[in-house]
């Protein structure tokens, strides 16, 4: 690490720190319009219905009614984010096809009056029967819940395979099959989605929203109102949390702007804690079947991966996730040979979607089951294991994709060592086989380590609908007070988006960040982001932004140069000044600069974009898990298991990431010990189940997430690889660190007590069955043990890429050129 | 069914006419804009609306004005002295206790309560302290660090530098003057925090 820096790599707070710990930060539901009326959505109480009639008559006789609409006073247009599942309507004309499945709208005074009108809106329902998972579904291909798809109510069937298999599993010393399930959960934001519409008379229409993705939101309402997309503005306020789930349009947004134009006021629609458990968009259930072949070394020969998606009751982000809980899996471990089935199903549940680490935490969790069972036959330590089969750095992966730096040998060291995995591992194991007698007034507790990997994409290699344009873009606007201020889409959902903008534009041009003025996420002012999602606003709003300070930094440079009549190459920017460093007494100030530069070039503005490089495989479906670059985690976990009551405690966590570069250490930091958290959550307490067709805890309360006492030290180590993709080598860190908690508790459930529960979340109850299992002299195992029967499709079968060279340096649009 | 209140909120007092069943959340909100008061799901489950009467942490979202009368609301807007910052909100800022912020508001004044009660607490007191306030971005570890940067920042004869743990290390250290939006972290040549 040779290159010097000012701004980056130093923990600096974040440029909204200061509104967020005053209470001065204006999120969705703190905005208040002039004569601002209130919204309410009702929504159905069936999981599954025909709608025979809707009659609106008695609430609009409410006082305090402004307007009433159903799906009627909406454009007959479906729609849905991905371009190739348009099944959603905001009001539903037809058919309901979930619990909470909007049907009216009404704007009145206040937010009671609303409610109460909503009330009464009569619905006529013709219930149907109600599909509630992958197996009804499947079972009953007479009940539709769409008319579209890959066969009765099979949303997706894909089917992809990389060599051969067969030959792989014939070569191997030890092939598993296993069988894995994890529960669906929810994202949980702490603020609940809210909406805020301004139709005015021009006949234009602001949306503020709490949404990840202002782009999508503003495209989709064009086509949902059926009105020019140049006369929508979309605004995201800053995001209290989203972790994917305000990546969709919604209902009360659409409804929110249709109620504004009919009544010529502002509208509030803000979602109750209940409602935004039922617009969900989360983790996939899913169930898997994965069969490896290993050598006696350790080393895999090839892997065959079955997913079964439970989708819920629409398309959202369904396809994308169908194809991730396949395609990243490679990214990590050498596999020469992958073949990969996967099929989304509907029900009649709240559909799913992403939540951090999209569709790739259920398949990691079984791959790294796995193979922490295969070391155990193979009588290998599972750290060792997997730090001898690492993917090679600058190569390719048996599926296409290309990796370039991985830092997870590094990262698998700095656990082991942090941990004190070698002692630990051997010691618990040992305790693990002998029975210490004890009273039974006391606690018999047993402690276990356990170690996982992962990896993930920083950024999707493609936009959700095929266009050529950039993923991300910056304008910057050089002010001759010396400040700088920059108009990126991007959307700070917490994260540190905004930040990250200045800290890069202030590196570059030699400022302090506080210097810099971020205006993010509004679709009239800011040049396109496509949204905070897949971990790719920092790498693609990073690099625009430098791209954007160096062609500023150019154009000052030159007038600098001019004036003190040297060479603009030598020329340096820092400390708000711009100067020669051998000769710094003479650097002018950075307001100085801009003037002279202003004199010279006219209006200092100037625009950076990225996309990023064209790397996809060239085979149908190969657009899904290419990526600039992979992010790397290695985890262990430390916990201690309750041989009377089952119960887990986590004592400690230890992560190291590959980050590529820290742009600032204090928030990657953040975003590690955020996902470990989350992932803790879904490992052991948190799981979106239905009863009688409705949601079984819909409220934070009944849905269990970890508080304080629940989360253990999370011990955080990151670890530099310098991506020659990333802004100044920057990977992601929002996702990928969640992905290996999952496992390691369960490998650490398993090396404590002897217990494999294969399914997720790993409760109290399912650990005490194992025990009760293992007392009785039974196989020690929880979860599935039977897969549905389903024709996959054909398998599209592909040459394997494997260890091939990938391309020294990428060729990447709008890389060059003018601005 | 409207009645006439009188509270005290940040130490000023206030006449309010409002229906009788209208929760403190929503007159915070609503009638006094005091907004950095948030909602996470107006049940009393979350603690995201926490403000402090009498000093001692209260769930604004189940709470009625109308039995409130007489006693000392204070919330996040009543937190700092002017322009300068309670050392727990410094201490969120620069140590990244903040992500979306949202929770925030509701966690500052748990601790703050916290803090009043017990100077020095423990990190395990400051779980215990903070178990009924949710948080879904930072894993609680930034937040448990900050509070114990305020803590002992606000009972030091001398200032303290920040240090982020999970490095094994108690912050120490002299600060420099902290201004609004100037960091007090420092990194050293060998890479750590001062």
């Amino acid at each position: 690490m040779t290159k010097r820096f000012n701004v980056v790599g130093q923990p600096l707070p974040k440029i909204d720190a200061w509104g967020k710990v005053t209470g001065d930060t204006r999120y969705t539901d703190d905005l208040v319009l002039p004569r601002m009326a209130f919204g309410k959505l009702l929504r159905s109480p069936h999981a599954h219905a025909r709608i025979r009639a809707i009659d609106t008559t008695r609430a609009r006789a409410v006082p305090g009614v402004y307007a009433v609409i159903t799906g009627a006073d909406l454009p007959r247009v479906k729609f849905g984010i991905l371009p190739v599942s348009q099944d959603e309507e905001a009001l539903c004309t037809e058919k309901v096809r979930m619990v909470g499945d909007a049907v009216g709208a009404v704007a009145a005074v206040d937010e009671e009056t609303a409610d109460r009108a909503c009330r009464l809106i009569d619905v006529d329902y013709e219930p149907l029967p109600a599909l509630m998972s992958i197996q009804e579904s499947l079972a009953h291909p007479e009940v539709r819940i769409h008319e579209y798809g890959d066969g009765p109510n099979v949303h997706k069937n894909v089917a992809l395979q990389f060599g051969d298999v067969e030959a792989a599993f014939a070569a191997a010393d030890l092939v598993r099959e296993d069988v894995f399930f994890y529960e669906g959960n929810t994202h949980l934001p702490m603020e609940q989605h809210a909406a805020v519409a301004h139709a005015t008379a021009d006949g234009k229409l602001t949306l503020w929203s709490s949404t990840q993705t202002p782009h999508y939101v503003h495209r989709l309402l064009a086509k949902i109102l059926d009105m020019p997309a140049a006369h929508i503005r979309v605004i995201a306020a800053p995001v209290g949390g989203g972790f994917g789930g305000k990546l969709d349009p919604f209902a009360h947004e659409i409804a929110a702007c249709r109620l504004s134009q009919l009544i010529g006021r502002p509208v509030k629609i803000a979602c109750t804690r209940e409602e935004v458990f039922y617009i969900h968009r989360g983790r996939h259930p899913v169930l898997m079947w994965i069969k490896t072949g290993f050598t006696r070394a350790g080393d895999i020969t090839g892997c065959h991966l079955k997913t079964w998606l439970d989708g819920g009751a629409y398309g959202s982000y369904g396809v994308a996730s169908t194809f991730y809980t396949g395609v990243i899996n490679p990214v990590t471990y050498k596999m020469p040979v992958y073949k990969f089935e996967g099929a989304r199903i509907f029900t009649n549940k709240p559909p799913c979607g992403p939540k951090r680490g999209h569709g790739t935490p259920q398949p990691r969790f079984a791959l790294e089951v796995q193979l922490d069972k295969a070391a155990e036959q193979l009588g290998l330590d599972p750290a060792d294991m997997r730090r001898r089969i690492l993917v090679e750095p600058f190569t390719k992966t048996a599926n296409h994709l290309t990796v370039t730096t991985i830092g997870l040998g590094e990262c698998i060291d700095k656990v082991v060592e942090a941990s004190g995995w070698r002692d630990k591992a051997s010691r618990y194991r040992a305790a693990a086989e002998v029975e210490t007698p004890k009273p039974l007034w006391q606690p018999r507790r047993r402690r276990g380590v356990g170690i996982a990997c992962s990896s993930y994409m920083t950024g999707a290699g493609t936009a959700i609908y095929w266009n050529s344009m950039p993923h991300s873009g910056v304008v910057l606007r050089a002010d001759r007070s010396g400040g700088v201020t920059v108009l990126c889409g991007a959307t700070d959902i917490g994260q540190g988006s905004d930040s990250i903008l200045a800290y890069l534009v202030a590196e570059v041009l030699g400022l302090d960040p506080k210097d810099v003025h971020v205006h993010p996420a509004d679709t009239s002012l800011t040049p396109v982001d496509l949204g905070s999602y897949s971990s790719r606003v920092t790498l693609m709003c990073g690099q625009a932004a430098i791209q954007a300070a160096e062609r500023l930094r150019a154009v000052i440079f030159k007038a600098v140069a001019a004036k003190l009549e040297v060479d603009a190459a030598a020329l340096a920017a820092r400390e708000r000044k711009v100067g020669l460093p051998d000769d710094w007494d003479k650097a002018v100030d950075f307001a100085r600069a801009v003037e002279l530069a202003e004199a010279m070039h006219g209006v200092l503005a100037f625009a950076g974009s990225y996309a990023p490089p064209k790397r996809a495989g060239k085979y149908k479906g190969g657009g899904v898990g290419p990526s600039p670059c992979y992010s790397y985690s290695a985890c262990v976990v430390e916990l201690s298991v309750d041989e009377d009551t089952g119960e887990v405690e986590l004592h400690d966590v230890w992560i190291a990431h590959d980050i590529g570069r820290a742009l600032n250490p204090l928030l990657v930091e953040g975003q590690v010990e955020g996902s470990v958290y989350m992932g803790i959550g879904e490992a052991v307490m948190e799981a979106q189940v239905f009863r009688k067709n409705v949601h079984k805890a819909p409220s934070m309360l009944e849905y269990k997430s970890p508080t304080t006492l629940e989360t253990p030290e999370i011990h955080t180590m990151l670890v530099e690889t310098d991506d020659p993709e990333g802004p100044f080598g920057a990977k992601e860190a929002g996702q990928g660190p969640l992905l290996p908690v999952m496992p390691a508790i369960a490998n650490a459930i398993y090396q404590a007590v002897g217990v494999r529960v294969d399914e997720i979340p790993i409760t109290a109850e399912k650990v005490l069955k194992g025990l009760e299992l293992k007392r009785q002299g039974k196989t020690a195992r929880v979860g599935p043990d039977r897969v549905p029967l389903f024709t996959f499709k054909q398998p599209l079968v592909v040459e394997s890429a494997f260890g091939a060279p990938a391309e020294a340096i990428a060729v990447r649009p709008f890389a060059d050129g003018p601005s | 069914m409207n009645i006439r209140i009188s509270l005290s909120v940040n130490g000023e007092s206030c006449e309010l006419l409002v229906p009788v069943h209208k929760t403190l959340l929503e007159v915070l909100r609503e009638d006094l804009d005091l907004i950095g008061t948030k909602h996470g799901c107006e049940l009393g489950e979350c603690g995201t609306c926490t403000v402090l009467v009498d000093g001692a942490p209260v769930l604004s979202c189940i709470a009625l004005p109308a039995d409130l009368q007489e006693r000392e609301i204070t919330t996040v807007e009543g937190m700092a002295d002017g322009a300068r910052l309670h050392p727990l909100q410094q201490a969120f800022a620069e140590l990244g206790a903040a992500q979306c912020g949202y929770c925030t508001p509701g966690i500052l004044l748990t601790a703050k309560a916290l803090l009043a009660d017990d100077p020095a607490p423990t990190r395990q007191r400051i779980r215990e302290a903070l178990a009924g306030n949710l948080c879904r971005c930072t894993g609680y570890t930034k937040i448990l660090d900050a509070v114990e940067l305020a803590g002992l920042r606000m009972h030091s004869p001398r200032p303290i530098n920040a240090r982020p743990s999970g490095r094994g290390a108690k912050p120490q250290g002299v600060a420099p003057e902290v201004s609004l939006s100037e960091s007090a972290l420092r990194r050293r040549p060998d890479g750590k925090y001062e």
